[in-house]
């Protein structure tokens, strides 16, 4: 077996898959951020407390998003970043606010309460603004014309609708009452925005470039890929009907909803994965070209295949502990 | 100096870190306290313990957030600001990072969240043994990013290709020259400054008149810490300079401010030491000290920077940070051994009734702070101009970015970071000044959820 070869390869997988967690998992803490400012004071403890005791892990997934991109192709990792200085920091900055305000809100005093969920929720709205434009800039390939920024533009205003319907769907899990009616109304208004973003990134990379127009619209692989934009478009489907159909939220199938948005969000990534194969930088760099030594991936080979288990493992076990509807928060 | 990109960019990452480095520095150490008021509580029952958890582990968490969203910044400058450092250097930086993702920043993430909130739904022992994970996390992860700060300091183990390093041999990597005395160094200074972090505010409740037994109990616990940490880091300081002086000896001779080598030379205790003219000038000296305290002879050679033209580190910044560092120590070990001299004659029960020793811990709440950026500081400006010593400059691996772009997003960050950071010390002040409360009204763990069955 040639681990030169295998090894770019499997890391390319898991720094997807790493990827793909983070926007399940922060996704849903980012879109209740936003959806803060319209609930109810004792409403925000309730949205607040329901992710307490998830969020810092959710939010390790993207430092091993990058971390693998960094290990394992250090030449795209540079490349990237580099590339993307701006957003990147404008994103870092949303990030330190909403995770510092977690805190601060209720330890700085009630005076200054407000202040912090005000804060909570401009970082959780810049913070997934920017990963949208990220996103965008990306699979335009990383060019600065004006199509590309603005198909940046386009992603960074409605890849937030997606995190809001993660943030609803979450709610739609954690709470009951008023708070789940309200969440349902959220969850519906971001439909159709978010729909508009999954069209948007899965016509993007074959416009942008004719070599990935060519794998998805020739004959036989199209028959092939037909299964993900099928699936897809069930899924979405399934989420209008369910959204319009609220007794069967209300009688216990609420993660219905989120289970469907993790299909979507799957099919989304296979589809993009496949885009972009076997590059990493379109049109620039491809898995092997950008990856690190072999001796350095095999290194590290061994602590992701022994480490990841174990961490989905106790990952699950920490949702374990905390499984249940959410109650409001009672610091002493 | 001016203002190009090279020194914008490190001027932003030098922000980043020092910011970042206050936060690691407090949960380290306090996290090890905290397992340690846990394992006292569930061997005693005595309340008071409990309660001295409830309060610090606050603290923890607050900190720890800070720490979080500072440590993700500093994932992504590795890329934004020093692109080429991954490129050249990936091979080795990037699986020692790798780990500690892996090892540690998802152990210490995870479980947090029981350790904060879940103290109603897991039995005490799990909950013990989450305190316990949480701290070993935190030091886990100072083991891989001072063991990849060591390798970029005294480089082992490698070849280089093209001017690309590769690895071959991971124990030299990972356990190089520098490693075990920087790593110790950093653990015991993070003790430290815990220590003095519960004295301070333990002392600042007993003036404000707003303690309580547990007050007592934690702030006898930092004093204990720091009449023995202190005398011990500034040993394990001596053996980490004695390693700097066999390895980067250019490093020493900016901290010492020896400018041509000599036999016999002086210790400069103060001074104002002058690049352009090669002088430190009104220093103050002691006949030979240098040399008897580095080479442990009366006549011993100690290399000055003259041996280093071209490759020496700013002096002025490397003299003066390690002074701060080393006065603070002494300082530490002094007000260390007062306060244990003095808290450890009275009964655990008794409130203590000595302002002055109180106004000198509170005024000592954050001396670990300055004395561990004093210390980076000596070792990072110390390294230039290398950012892997003797082989790879840090001009050579900066991104192009425009001076006005590093120029926005450096004050942006500096602007957010000091409102944070006084953010950070007035809750800080808020929780402290909050009155303890009677023991029979202990408080219960802070709930978020409802628990649907009992324990797990």
């Amino acid at each position: 077996m040639d681990l030169s070869f295998w090894l770019p390869l499997f890391f390319a997988g898991a720094m997807g898959l790493a990827l793909l967690i983070y926007v399940l998992l922060d996704g849903y803490d980012l879109g209740i951020g936003m959806l803060l400012p319209f609930a109810s004071e004792e409403e925000k403890d309730l949205m607040i407390g329901s992710i307490g005791p998830f969020w810092d892990a959710n939010e390790t997934w993207i430092v091993l998003g990058v971390g693998i991109l960094l290990i394992a192709f250090p030449q795209a990792h540079g490349i990237v970043l580099t590339a993307l200085y701006l957003p990147v920091t404008i994103m870092l900055m949303g990030l330190i606010l909403r995770g510092v305000a977690f805190d601060f809100r209720v330890k700085a005093g009630d005076a200054r309460k407000g202040m912090w969920n005000a804060l909570f929720a401009a970082g959780s709205l810049i913070a997934s603004a920017a990963q949208g434009w990220m996103l965008g800039a990306y699979i335009t390939g990383l060019s600065d014309d004006t199509t590309g920024l603005l198909f940046s533009a386009l992603i960074a205003v409605t890849l937030p609708a997606l995190y809001v319907l993660l943030g609803s769907a979450w709610l739609l899990i954690k709470t009951d009452g008023a708070l789940f009616e309200k969440a349902i109304r959220w969850g519906r208004n971001a439909l159709l925005p978010m729909g508009l973003c999954l069209l948007l990134v899965s016509v993007a990379t074959p416009l942008v470039s004719s070599v990935i127009a060519d794998k998805w619209f020739t004959l036989p692989n199209a028959i092939g890929l037909l299964p993900i934009p099928l699936i897809t478009a069930t899924a979405y489907a399934g989420l209008v009907w369910l959204f319009n159909s609220p007794v069967i939220l209300r009688s216990g199938y609420g993660w219905l909803i989120f289970a469907a948005l993790t299909v979507i969000c799957v099919m989304a990534s296979i589809g993009l994965g496949y885009s972009l194969f076997p590059e990493i930088i379109i049109g620039r760099l491809d898995l092997w070209e950008a990856a690190a030594a072999t001796e350095s991936l095999l290194f590290i080979f061994w602590g992701t295949v022994i480490t990841l288990p174990a961490i989905l493992g106790y990952t699950f076990f920490i949702y374990r502990v905390f499984r249940g509807k959410a109650t409001a928060l009672s610091y002493d | 100096m001016e203002l190009d990109p090279f020194m914008l960019a490190r001027m932003q990452f030098a922000a980043n870190i020092s910011f970042h480095i206050l936060f690691p520095t407090i949960t380290i150490g306090l996290c090890w306290i905290l397992l340690y008021f846990r394992v006292r509580f569930t061997l005693s029952g005595d309340k008071a313990w409990e309660y001295a958890y409830s309060f610090w582990v606050k603290i923890f968490a607050l900190s720890f957030a800070l720490g979080v969203v500072s440590g993700i910044t500093m994932s992504f400058q590795f890329g934004t600001n020093w692109p080429g450092f991954m490129e050249r250097a990936g091979n080795i930086a990037g699986p020692l990072l790798g780990y500690e993702v892996l090892t540690a920043f998802f152990l210490e993430a995870s479980f947090l969240g029981i350790m904060l909130f879940g103290k109603e739904r897991v039995s005490n022992r799990l909950h013990l043994i989450a305190t316990a994970l949480v701290a070993i996390g935190t030091t886990f992860s100072a083991f891989w990013i001072l063991s990849l700060n060591s390798w970029m300091q005294t480089p082992a183990g490698y070849r280089i290709e093209d001017g690309v390093f590769f690895v071959e041999s991971w124990w030299q990597v990972i356990f190089n020259p520098s490693f075990p005395y920087r790593f110790f160094h950093m653990l015991n200074a993070s003790l430290l400054t815990a220590a003095f972090l519960i004295m301070g505010i333990s002392a600042w409740r007993a003036l404000k008149q707003v303690d309580g037994p547990a007050t007592w109990r934690v702030m006898r616990t930092g004093a204990a810490m720091a009449a023995v940490l202190a005398p011990l880091q500034i040993w394990i300081g001596d053996l980490h300079g004695l390693n700097t002086l066999e390895h980067q000896p250019a490093k020493v001779a900016a901290m010492e401010g020896i400018w041509e080598t000599e036999k016999g030379a002086p210790l400069t205790l103060f001074g104002f030491p002058d690049e352009e003219a090669k002088t430190t000038h009104f220093a103050i000296k002691v006949p030979k000290l240098a040399s008897l305290i580095l080479t442990h002879e009366w006549d011993g050679e100690v290399k000055g920077l003259n041996e280093f033209e071209g490759a020496t580190p700013p002096v002025a910044p490397v003299f003066w940070a390690f002074r701060v560092m080393v006065g603070i120590g002494v300082l530490m070990l002094l007000v260390g051994w007062w306060a244990t001299f003095t808290l450890f004659r009275q009964p655990l029960e008794s409130r203590i009734e000595h302002p002055w020793l109180m106004r000198a811990l509170s005024a000592m709440t954050f001396s670990g702070w300055i004395a561990v950026l004093a210390g980076w500081y000596v070792t990072e400006i110390g390294r230039q101009p290398w950012i892997v010593s003797g082989l790879l400059r840090t001009s050579e691996v900066v991104a192009d970015h425009a001076s006005a772009t590093l120029m926005g997003t450096l004050l942006g960050y500096v602007g957010l970071y000091a409102f944070l950071l006084v953010s950070y010390i007035a809750a800080l002040r808020y929780l402290a000044t909050k009155p303890a409360r009677s023991l029979s009204l202990l408080p219960q763990a802070q709930r978020f959820h409802k628990p649907d069955q009992e324990g797990v």
